[in-house]
């Protein structure tokens, strides 16, 4: 690796604070487990490294089922899937974290991470769109608010400006007869990238018969993870049987833009997008009736 | 500065400090920088678990954990899983059941079972094979590591 400094900042004043002073030469570091390999590739270099996993706000997991959930940036998988109420609050999110990496990888890599390095595979991005999540940001100029889907812009590129850093997610509070999924294609039965990723969410209504709103969100699809909102909103006030589910699948499959590379074809890909978008939604169906 | 760092860290039981870049990882500060080169390096970026230490009680691949990053941590390497009384009942338990043949991936798969088994002293296999996904063997088909670890697991 290039050498570069390393900054441990205690304090969310203190690394706001160097990376307003610093611009595009500081690269903040969550789990590292992205930015190290590619630093080491040379496909990212940065005068700068500042970690952040030492600043408190980052490190907080906040929930009440009125609020919902604030997810430190540093937080890392295993926090949250080892989390009994969390994991009780939001299965569909622990779907995603229980299955980035190995258990090495779940004990360092942030979900907070996950967005910012803004993979189009990034496997906990969909759902944290499909459950409403909202990127909390501070910055020299003060603190704002994204949503999640807009975070990402491009391979690798996110929403923040120089001197900005990602806080927390907020994700709102699980209401009664909600329920979330995620799922991914990969040729293996773990350790892999996803071929295709789809996050859902859903509410019914009390008698779990009929959609209220749904979210579904798509990985691995187009240069960012989509958010396919025309296919969650075809649901809303419809019943919950085969046919609306199967008219939101192919919704989905039209907003998926894939390439073909190494991983699977367009054609392939497409067809796993109606696939995926079916069982997830059926699962957080499931969920929600269960909730 | 891109200087030398001073870290202070508890390695094996041990408090002691080291200098290194920030470059550098903890697996190159663990070979290079301290000699124990019980860690072993296989893809060095976090798929083959060759070089998996506990930190702080969890298991990471030490590849992908800056030097610097070792600061004021508990850090656990294959170096201190024998005694001075004998090996590890995982150790043995690997012997014994013939869990290796080259050996590159037997430290990180020792380290990742500890992991598991300090954790989760009754691990089932599925649990087991779940856990040990992020280690890779291209030797043994994993069947032997496996049953190694069942064996010393409470799970019968």
């Amino acid at each position: 690796m290039e050498p570069f400094d390393y900054l441990s900042p205690s304090s969310l004043e203190e690394a706001v604070k160097t990376l307003a002073s610093k611009g595009d030469q500081a690269r903040i570091m969550a789990g590292g487990t992205d930015m190290l390999v590619q630093m080491r590739a040379g496909r990212r270099t940065a005068p700068l490294v500042v970690d952040i996993k030492e600043i408190p706000d980052l490190n907080v997991v906040s929930y009440d089922a009125t609020n919902g959930l604030t997810l430190g940036a540093a937080v890392p998988c295993y926090k949250i899937y080892q989390d009994e109420t969390l994991s009780a609050a939001y299965p569909g999110l622990m779907d995603a974290a229980f299955l980035i990496g190995g258990i090495q990888i779940q004990g360092r890599a942030t979900i907070g991470g996950n967005i910012c390095n803004a993979a189009p595979s990034g496997d906990s991005i969909p759902v944290v769109i499909a459950l409403g999540g909202v990127c909390n940001i501070a910055g020299p100029n003060g603190t704002r608010q994204l949503p999640v889907e807009e975070m990402c812009t491009a391979p690798g590129r996110n929403a923040l400006a120089d001197g900005e850093i990602l806080v927390s997610v907020s994700i709102p509070a699980p209401q009664a007869k909600s329920g979330a999924s995620y799922l991914r294609f990969i040729p293996r039965n773990e350790m892999d990238i996803a071929v295709v990723g789809v996050g859902s969410s859903v509410q019914l209504d009390a008698s779990g018969q009929n959609f209220v709103s749904a979210r579904i969100s798509l990985a691995s699809v187009a240069p960012t993870p989509v958010f396919a909102k025309e296919a969650g909103d075809s649901l809303a006030g419809k019943p919950v049987n085969e046919e609306t589910i199967q008219a939101a699948s192919e919704l989905a499959q039209a907003a998926a833009k894939p390439i073909s590379d190494m991983r699977g074809t367009i054609r392939q890909r497409t067809h796993l997008v109606g696939v995926l978008t079916r069982r997830t939604l059926n699962i957080a169906i499931e969920r929600a009736r269960g909730g | 500065m891109a200087g030398v760092t001073q870290v202070q860290t508890t390695l094996n039981g041990e408090v002691i400090n080291f200098l290194c870049e920030p470059r550098q990882s903890l697996l190159e500060c663990l070979r290079d920088v301290l000699g124990m080169t019980g860690t072993k390096e296989g893809c060095n970026d976090g798929n083959c678990g060759a070089c998996t230490v506990i930190m702080d009680g969890r298991i990471v691949d030490s590849c992908l954990v800056l030097g610097v990053e070792a600061e004021g941590k508990d850090i656990t390497t294959i170096e201190g899983m024998a005694t001075p009384e004998g090996l590890h009942p995982l150790q043995q338990s690997f012997l014994e059941n013939a869990a290796l043949q080259c050996g590159i991936c037997t430290p990180g798969f020792l380290l990742a079972s500890k992991g598991l088994l300090d954790q989760e002293p009754d691990a089932d296999e599925g649990r087991i094979r779940h856990w040990l996904a992020g280690n890779l063997c291209r030797c043994t088909g994993y069947d032997k590591i496996v049953r190694a670890v069942l064996q010393v697991s409470k799970a019968k």
